[in-house]
């Protein structure tokens, strides 16, 4: 699996999920799926594999490098699953408990389905092509007799072939025609038929040239072009589900007796006691029973200081436990929380992006009625200058084989493929072929700050301005504690030693001696300093009885921000802001990049309305945001692109999702859109070249079956290979 | 030309076997993993090589 970054920030969140809870018991064995991260080549698979071999209770340990999935299974209790989880961890490989899939995964079936009848088609073609060739090329010297045998093979190999490969294409063309639609699959089901029904009547009635190869060929290449579409979308849903697998979400329940119990998010009930330790995210919707502290919001509400936690106070699920222990009572269960609410406003705004109309559709719009145009005209052509049935006939039938869109079935998905393939080593995740082309005409941008243009955390401030030794002693007491203040400590400090027994005072700070001195870090009031500036930017370190040292943080902008805007500019694109959080720090944002348009405080519905003003107005919108509020705006966008560090309900609603937190991939997820939609017209313009040379051949009836043979796959090689181009960075 | 009656039902036999072949190794499930396959066969095998006395006479 390529680009599962490591450092993603979002997952160091996850850490305290309970591998126990997703252990599954069948046979006297424990199994468990594990998502690992990490692992590239030949020897993460023997190290990880052998490494967890060496404990014979283990019974089963496989490695999927293309999903980075791993199945384990031992024989012994459950409780072992932890221990397993760190052994990974100590050998390089930070895995994380998932769900597995309970039903088979719809489009894993297709696409079996799409390969069963590639291989048949493709089978079907080389042998009758085989048969096909010697006709052709021993026409003079073969008998009649032997001739018709030919026919007769060709006959009893292509049409069991046809039958089962056509499958995709009749059952899709059955579907529009039922509701009035025509698509593409219509002109390729009739050229189909049409090949076949003519072929069989010339070789048991006419004695005539066949088009069998023709049919088969037909369906070949459209089954690789369909099956490259399809296999593009199940491999970036499989993506996407290993993103979401790895936040999976477990609680600590609280049972009557005191004890407590691991179980997945989605089994808690509301009125459930849950146990909710620091650094923990909210795993349903909940009001606070015991214990005081902070809570970290940014991801819900997109607003960056901590909630103060007090019995009483309603909580969201998503948020994070910044400090202290708490018990909740939970309101209500996983389907019915703000995330189910969220979920139901995506679900609406991609109803409304499924009115998209793909090129290719647009290009099927135009072309069917021009084709069946011709080949009417065919007919009442030869019927007028020659009076003869047949050869009308004929002559209609090749022109709607040789007009069959092969190259233009291919012509989409290939540089579909090539493009998402290319995004992909980038650190792109395409979700769907269609939102290449969407992002291509996108003009106006609107971004969220919180998590999406600043990192989402505070970052210490003038780290040179503190006096020696102070951010070190700080250090000390900050790497033991999970608050966003003490981990942009840490991160300033870097790596060092850890002071012992600190202890950390909810809603206060850290507490511990160190060298017999008694050192303090936390917020003004608790530390009894007279600061009146905002307490969630600061914080003080108070050694013995020396004079109190100021830390100021700031929610930093992300290092390539400023870039990416104006590159963003660069390309003619409109840029908005459109934040959850307060008017100062959304200005101060707004005015560093330099972006006129801003708005703060806005609410889920808000950002919706904004974003539909803009596409009244007329432009193409594309979202950028990574926070729960920000999913609903990410689904009614045109288009919209999501962080991997964002909450998984975004980037579901997402149509790329950038690995790895780089947001410069994002001006590389445009260009190579771009890009990718200049492919596709130059190869529909290909396409139509080919046919404004054979369609004329074939109304004239110069086409016999081997010229519709040779350019048939001419036309697709030709497209196939200006799709490739774009791999190589070309634009 | 008689050869034909053979020549032809023995490519299409042989081409349905690679056929057939195909579709059992998709049903089997060996297209699940096709990176890790093709960094499996780089694995050394840990057991060591039978040595000279154990080996049967073949």
């Amino acid at each position: 699996m390529v680009a599962l970054d490591a450092t993603q920030s979002g997952l160091a969140a996850s850490g305290g999920v309970d591998p126990q809870a997703f252990v599954r018991r069948r046979e006297g064995l424990s199994e468990l799926d594990l998502m690992v991260r990490g692992a590239t080549c030949a020897g993460c698979i023997a190290r990880i594999e052998g490494g967890l071999r060496e404990d014979d209770r283990v019974e089963q340990a496989r490695l999927n490098l293309s999903t980075g999935r791993l199945a384990l299974a031992w024989r012994g209790a459950p409780a072992l699953a932890a221990d397993y989880v760190r052994k990974l961890g100590r050998l390089g490989y930070p895995a994380t408990p998932y769900e597995p899939e309970r039903e088979a995964d719809p489009n894993r079936e297709e696409e079996k389905r799409l390969l069963r009848a590639m291989a048949v088609a493709g089978f079907a073609m080389m042998n009758v092509m085989l048969l096909s060739i010697s006709v052709w090329s021993g026409g003079l010297e073969m008998s009649e007799t032997m001739q018709a045998l030919m026919h007769r093979i060709s006959a009893l190999i292509v049409l069991p072939a046809a039958a089962f490969a056509g499958q995709p294409f009749f059952r899709s063309a059955l579907r529009a025609l039922r509701v009035g639609h025509v698509n593409m699959d219509v002109p390729i089901s009739l050229a189909v038929f049409l090949a076949c029904g003519l072929s069989v009547w010339e070789t048991f009635i006419g004695h005539g040239q066949t088009y069998y190869d023709a049919a088969v060929m037909l369906l070949f290449f459209l089954l690789i072009g369909r099956f490259l579409d399809m296999r593009l979308r199940a491999r970036a849903g499989e993506a996407a589900r290993g993103l979401a697998a790895m936040q999976a979400a477990t609680a600590n329940l609280l049972e009557a007796d005191g004890r407590i119990r691991a179980i997945p998010a989605r089994d808690v009930k509301a009125g459930d006691h849950l146990v909710l330790a620091a650094g923990d995210r909210v795993p349903v919707d909940a009001r606070i029973l015991e214990g005081e502290g902070a809570l970290d919001g940014s991801l819900v509400t997109g607003e960056t200081a901590p909630v103060t936690a007090k019995p009483g106070l309603d909580v969201w699920s998503g948020m994070l436990n910044l400090d202290g222990k708490l018990v909740l009572e939970a309101r209500a269960d996983r389907d019915n929380s703000l995330l189910a609410e969220i979920t139901r406003l995506v679900e609406a705004g991609e109803q409304a992006r499924s009115r998209y109309v793909r090129l290719a559709d647009r290009a099927a719009r135009l072309y069917v009625p021009v084709v069946h145009g011709l080949a009417a005209l065919t007919v009442v052509g030869w019927l007028l200058i020659g009076g003869e049935v047949r050869p009308a006939i004929i002559n209609a039938i090749a022109v709607l084989i040789i007009t069959c869109p092969c190259a233009l079935g291919l012509a989409v998905p290939a540089v579909q493929v090539v493009a998402s393939g290319r995004l992909y080593r980038e650190g792109v995740l395409v979700k769907s072929g269609d939102a290449l082309e969407r992002l291509a005409g996108a003009d106006t941008i609107v971004f969220d700050k919180t998590g999406t243009l600043t990192e989402g955390r505070p970052r210490l401030v003038d780290a040179d301005g503190v006096p020696d030794g102070a951010l070190e002693m700080a250090a000390r007491l900050a790497r033991t504690s999970r608050h966003p203040l003490s981990r942009a400590i840490a991160d300033a400090a870097g790596m060092g030693e850890a002071a012992a027994d600190v202890k950390e005072i909810p809603g206060g700070g850290l507490e511990a001696m160190v060298a017999g001195q008694r050192v303090r870090f936390g917020a003004a009031r608790w530390l009894g300093i007279d600061a009146a500036s905002d307490p969630h930017t600061e914080a003080w370190l108070v050694v013995g009885n020396d004079a109190p040292v100021r830390f100021c943080f700031e929610d930093r902008l992300r290092e390539d921000a400023a870039e990416v805007i104006a590159a963003l500019k660069a390309r003619g694109c409109q840029l908005h802001l459109l934040s959850g959080d307060r008017a100062g720090p959304v200005e101060a944002v707004a005015a560093t990049l330099g972006i006129t348009d801003w708005q703060a405080e806005m609410q889920p519905q808000d950002k919706i309305a904004r974003l539909e003003a803009l596409k009244e107005a007329g432009g193409t919108v594309a979202m950028v945001g990574d926070g729960i509020n920000d999913a609903p705006a990410l689904a009614a966008a045109h288009v919209s692109i999501s962080l991997a560090s964002a909450a998984e309900v975004s980037q579901a609603a997402a149509d790329f999702v950038l690995q790895g937190d780089r947001l410069a991939a994002s001006v590389v997820a445009m260009d190579v859109s771009r890009g990718a939609k200049r492919r596709v017209l130059e190869n529909f313009g290909l396409a139509a070249a080919y046919n404004a040379i054979a369609v004329p051949m074939a109304v004239a009836g110069l086409v016999t079956p081997l010229i519709a043979a040779i350019a048939m796959s001419a036309s697709s090689v030709l497209v196939t290979l200006n799709a490739l181009r774009l791999a190589r960075g070309g634009r | 030309m008689s050869v034909l009656i053979w020549l032809i039902p023995v490519a299409i036999t042989m081409g349905a076997l690679g056929l057939a072949g195909f579709l059992w190794s998709l049903r089997s499930g060996q297209f699940d993993d096709m990176d890790g396959a093709a960094h499996r066969i780089l694995m050394d095998d840990d057991e060591p090589l039978p040595g000279k006395d154990t080996k049967s006479d073949d």
